[in-house]
Formats: C-alpha cells, structure tokens, sequence
C-alpha cells in the first residue's frame, strides 16, 4: 500500500460516502459548542423540526462572554447573559456529553477543556464552531473549525460535506534554545510562510524540536496553524499523547484502553509518504518572536527592528505595511525592545495552560511590573488549570509582582467581554491574533510567549527573555 | 437558501488585502442570537467615526465619509470587489450574514480564507476567485468607471464585464448545484442517513471508546 500522512489516515477513517467530484461526506466524533456560534444553529435545528443526531457527541461550555472577575455578580451585561442563558437552555433541552456552564469549577476555553477532560482523543474528528478547533490537532486528531450552519449541520446528521485539503509538512529540525517556546516556533512558521501560507492545506507539524514538545506546546503550535491559513494542523500520536491523555476523565477506560493506544500508535505519517508542500526550519535559529503590525505574519525577533515600508516595492505591499505601522503606532526601524507597552495579557487558547502559566511565573518571580504598565492580567485557561495554578503558589507569584489573577474565560483575546484594551493601548498579549481592533477598538496588540510577556510586563518594554531568565 | 444563478450588480471596491472577519464585524455584535440585522454593523470600524455597541441607533452615529460602502456612488453595491486572502480570521458566520445582510450577494477576490469561503456558500453569498491581474483590472475599472456593474453567472460559470468580455471561474460542482438550486444542505445529507448508520457502525466496531 501506498505510504499515507497522518492527515490521509484521519481522512479516509471518516468518510461515510464520496461523489465523483470528490465531496465527501465525513463523520464527526466530537462536537465542541461555545455560546457565540451555536444558538442560531440550535434554532435552525429546532425550525426544521430536526433532532440531534448523536448529542453524546457535544462538549459544551461557556466561555467568550463571561466575565474574568466579580463572578458572585453574575454575567452584568443583559445580552452577553442572554446569550450564555440561551446556551444553557439549549443544552437543557437537548442534553450534551458533559456542558461546563458558567461559574461551574471545570468551565473554561473550549480548547483547553477538550484536552483536559480527555474529550480530545487521538485519531478523532473534531470540530467546533471556533476558528482555533485546529488546537485539537495537537493529538493526532483532525480537528478544524467550522461556521454556525456548519455547527447544524453537525448537530443534525453527525457529518459535514467537504473536500480532501492539500497536505503540508512543517518540520522544525534541531533543537530550541532556551527561552525560545512553541509560540515563537509557530510565529516564525507564520512569518515565513505568511497568513495564507497554508490555506487550503491540513499541516503536520513534524521534526526532532515538534517530538520534543510538550502536549501544551503542541496545543499552541497547532492553534495557530489556522493563523497561518490552515483549516487545520496537527501532530503525530506518541509517548507523549499517550501519557497526557492517560487517566483523564472522558478518556478510553480498561481493555479500550489498550485498544486504543495500539491504534493510537498507528497515527503517524509513513516513512516515505508525501507531502503536496514542504517547509523546514531549523530550531536553532529562532529566537523569541513579537509581532509588530496588525497581522499574525507581521512578525519578527526580539533582536530586531520594526520594519521600513520604504524598502518594499510591491506597492499593494508596502500601503498594507504603512496602515499597519499607522494603526500600530509605529515608526520605520525602531528596535522591538524600544517599544513599551500599556498592558499585558497572559491567557487565551493559546497560551493559558498551566505550563504557560508556569513559564511566565518563572521570568516573573520575584519581581515587580514596570510602574508604567496599567494592568498586567493573567486569565487561566479552565477552573482546572486556575485550581493547579494556585495549588502550585503561582497565583502568588503573579499577585506578589502585581499581576491580576482573574477567572478563566477567552476574556481580552477577542475582548467580547469587559476585558479589553482602550483606543492606542499598547499589549503584550500571549493570545493569537494582532488584527486591528481585535483587543478593543484602537488597541493595538503584540503576539508573543508567555515568558516574553512576563518579561515585557516586569521591563514596561518588550526585552529578550533570554537575557534575564 | 436563496437560488443564485445570474446576478447584474453595481461594484463596490475594498482596495486591501487580508481583510479579516474581526473588521467585517466586530465582536461586540457578536453577542446576538439572531441571524439577521448584522448589516448596519458591517466593517462598523471603518465605516462609522465612532466606536459602535450593539443597541445603538446606527443611522445617528458619524460616518466615515473616506470609506468606501459611504460613498453614494457605490449605494446598493451587491459586488464586493477585495484583494487577496478576504475573510481570514475568526469563523464566525456572522461576516456573511454581515455581508448579506448590507445587500451584497457576491464578492470578487483573488483568494479568501477557507472557512470564510465555506460559510458564504451557506448563505447564498458567491465567492468568486479571480486571478489577481483581473482583479487588478477590476480595480482600475471600478475605481474609474462611474456605475460600474458585472454580471455574475454562476450556472455558466463566467464573470462579464461591460463590453461583454467574459473570464471564467472555477466552483465546487457540489456547492454550485446547492447554490443554483437554493437547496438545503441539511436535508440533502438526511438522505444518505442509511449510510451514516452504516458508517457509524463500523465506526463503533473499530473504536468502541469513542461511543461511550
């Protein structure tokens, strides 16, 4: 048989049925639901009159409204909390695997909870009505995010129709240097393949630096395969899967355990398959990243400088990177570690796992936030996560340097609630997209790892993590 | 859905590229539990002078009279004309029903995100991709041409412009017969449930942990 990639394998153990054109129908084994892309789908379902196919498939919580403070004040603004009372309805009426509603002590991002409770399982499909589904990918799992009709079309028949992506091969050779992290591999993959770099494909992520990753690690490269234009990324099952997944709540119990971790091992690229686009880099070389325009691929080293628009020639070009550097407040070759910034934003699906948390607290201890920062906010990823956290002392970590230590939720990511930045804020923000307006109308974002922004918030400035951890 | 087959509409130019879901609609409007009314909010950044919230009377708030939907030339454009990589971003099916919503039943663009591309097949709003030297072309003609119309027709799969020169594009087969037949996804994939009981059978049998 012809050597497959581990994106054909996920594919082809999905299809239902196939039109000559190449359509396919592909079944969904996990459904994850939020609060913002699902009640139009669940009206939809209930106007056609139309049952859930397999609602055991549903994971559901709440988490881009709710507030990150003063929970014992309930959801203050009446449409977010209509919003999250309609999600709560739904599920009422028509049931769902497990739902983590707000104020529950397991809520959190819908991309942290999935792992965490072991919903998330190797060789699944999963999707979810969220553009960062392509976290899930992390397990050998094809996960891709989807629209609200989407969302009904899976709650109605278990399936989308779709087409077979291009495959694309990333692969970080060598090894990391300190102080570099899973964020800054995938900023770079970002920067030099460009936001629609991979649109169209499905990338595997592969390489000694991928192998060497942790599951969170893994959790941010994948999640931001979709910022590089990819419906979905993913990585190969091994040790490492295995034993995060072991012993978690929703994971595979007694003798299904041992079947499924010889099938778990299965989920890997061939020897010798191959791939329509291949892209390498080497670990070595990349340095902790900050981005500095108003898209994910606008990005570069620390050591570096804010680009010149004079030195490009394609004009389409060079007009995109002057609104960029105008909204962003920005001069032509100011050096990254000149730029100070308001505020500082660790969390989001990105980078709130408690090795995020973990990271940043370690640049942080033992220091304080530059005077000129207004709010340095650390956001966990889940009650779980916040729970660790604190059982760990990094809540006191973080408050003793003047932190705020806040309650989990997507919070100042997309700043759909109170969370968000002022008109010309300045962020060092751990979450994944820099687009204009993205953290607050006016804001301005700079991506970069949670130890680069511990460091940012303790300097006032963006400096090189590497030169004080 | 509503049929798309041939549409003859005025052309409205967004000369930028990576246009992302976040700007089409921002995320305050988000927090409906609607599918329509979104179109007073699309591009709300650019197009009005202040910061809007959802509730707010939109026909009071300042207009940004530099941005392209206010100006009156361009009123009941139901072309979009866009630059490369239109719609990346979030997946929110808000930016169609957005898009829609404002009275725009197309859009031109050399290429868009993937699940942009996808949600505008739902919602009977046609991605068009055409090669960026037309699209160039586009822009040149658009931005000179008072009234500048197209006709888009999707069944013969071709892009008219005045004069009658035609360029061709290329659609999925399966969501063009969706679209020219304003079919309901849905209840097209009901048909094959035997199949999807089948599957998943075979499915239980090979990976009975993922039914528990």
């Amino acid at each position: 048989m012809q050597p497959q990639t581990l994106y054909d394998k996920l594919w082809s153990s999905h299809v239902v049925s196939e039109d000559a054109d190449g359509t396919a129908l592909l079944y969904i084994d996990r459904h994850l639901v939020h609060e913002v892309t699902s009640p139009q789908a669940f009206e939809g379902l209930k106007l056609a009159g139309r049952r859930p196919w397999r609602i055991d498939s549903v994971v559901a919580t709440a988490d881009h409204n709710t507030p990150t403070r003063d929970w014992d004040q309930g959801i203050r603004d009446p449409i977010s909390r209509t919003q999250v009372e309609t999600l709560d309805a739904n599920i009422r009426e028509y049931g769902a695997k497990a739902y983590f509603p707000f104020l529950d002590a397991r809520q959190g991002i819908v991309h942290v909870i999935g792992p965490e409770q072991g919903a998330t399982l190797p060789g699944m499909t999963v999707v979810c009505g969220d553009s960062h589904t392509s976290t899930h990918g992390a397990f050998a799992a094809l996960a891709f995010g989807i629209g609200t009709s989407e969302v009904e079309h899976v709650l109605a028949t278990q399936t989308l129709n779709m087409k077979k992506a291009k495959s694309m091969l990333v692969r970080v050779d060598g090894s990391l240097r300190a102080g570099v992290t899973a964020k800054d591999v995938v900023l770079a993959v970002i920067g030099r393949i460009g936001t629609a770099g991979g649109t169209g494909c499905a990338i595997e992520f592969a390489g000694s630096v991928i192998r060497g990753l942790s599951m969170e690690g893994r959790m941010t490269l994948c999640n931001m395969a979709i910022e590089a234009g990819a419906r979905a990324g993913m990585v190969a099952a091994d040790d490492t899967t295995i034993e995060y997944v072991r012993g978690r709540n929703f994971a595979p119990k007694g003798d299904h355990w041992d079947r499924a971790v010889a099938y778990w091992r299965t989920l890997k690229s061939d020897e010798g398959a191959t791939f329509d686009k291949t892209v390498v880099l080497n670990g070595g070389d990349i340095a902790p990243q900050v981005t500095w325009g108003t898209s994910p691929e606008m990005v570069g080293s620390v050591e570096g400088n804010v680009p010149d628009p004079a030195r490009i020639e394609d004009p389409v070009k060079r007009a995109s990177l002057e609104r960029a550097l105008h909204y962003m407040g920005l001069q032509p070759n100011t050096p990254i570690t000149e730029i100070r910034i308001d505020k500082v934003f660790i969390g989001s699906c990105t980078n709130s796992r408690i090795e995020d948390l973990r990271a940043a607290a370690t640049v942080v201890k033992g220091r304080q936030v530059a005077a000129g920062v207004k709010l340095a906010m650390v956001v966990p990823g889940s009650g779980l996560v916040k729970r660790q956290a604190e059982s760990e002392g990094l809540d006191r970590v973080f408050r003793d340097a003047g932190f705020e230590w806040r309650e989990p939720g997507c919070s100042m990511c997309l700043a759909m609630n109170d969370d968000r930045l002022e008109p010309g804020e300045r962020c060092a923000s751990t979450s994944n997209r820099n687009f204009e307006g993205r953290q607050g109308a006016g804001g301005r974002t700079h991506l970069v790892s949670p130890a680069m922004a511990a460091a940012a918030a303790i300097a006032g400035r963006f400096v090189d993590v590497r030169k004080i951890l | 859905m509503e049929k798309f087959t041939v549409l003859d509409g005025l052309v409205a130019p967004l000369d930028r590229p990576n246009v992302d879901t976040d700007a089409i609609i921002p995320k305050q409007f988000l927090k409906s539990i609607k599918r329509s009314g979104f179109g007073p909010n699309l591009f709300d950044e650019w197009r009005y002078l202040d910061h809007g919230e959802p509730g707010m009377d939109n026909s009071k708030r300042p207009l940004n009279p530099n941005f392209v939907l206010n100006q009156p030339k361009y009123r009941g454009a139901q072309i979009l004309l866009a630059r490369e990589n239109f719609g990346c971003g979030s997946s929110r099916e808000h930016a169609p029903w957005a898009l829609t919503d404002f009275g725009f039943r197309a859009i031109v663009a050399p290429s868009y995100a993937d699940i942009f591309f996808n949600n505008s097949f739902k919602n009977g709003l046609l991605p068009v991709i055409m090669p960026a030297a037309v699209v160039d072309r586009l822009f040149l003609e658009a931005e000179a041409t008072p009234g500048f119309r197209l006709t888009i027709d999707l069944p013969r799969q071709v892009v008219v412009i005045p004069g009658g020169q035609e360029f061709r594009f290329e659609v999925d087969a399966f969501r063009k017969h969706n679209m020219v037949e304003g079919l309901d996804e849905i209840g097209l994939t009901l048909k094959q449930s035997d199949a999807i009981r089948a599957f998943e059978d075979r499915h239980r049998a090979a990976q009975p942990w993922l039914f528990v």
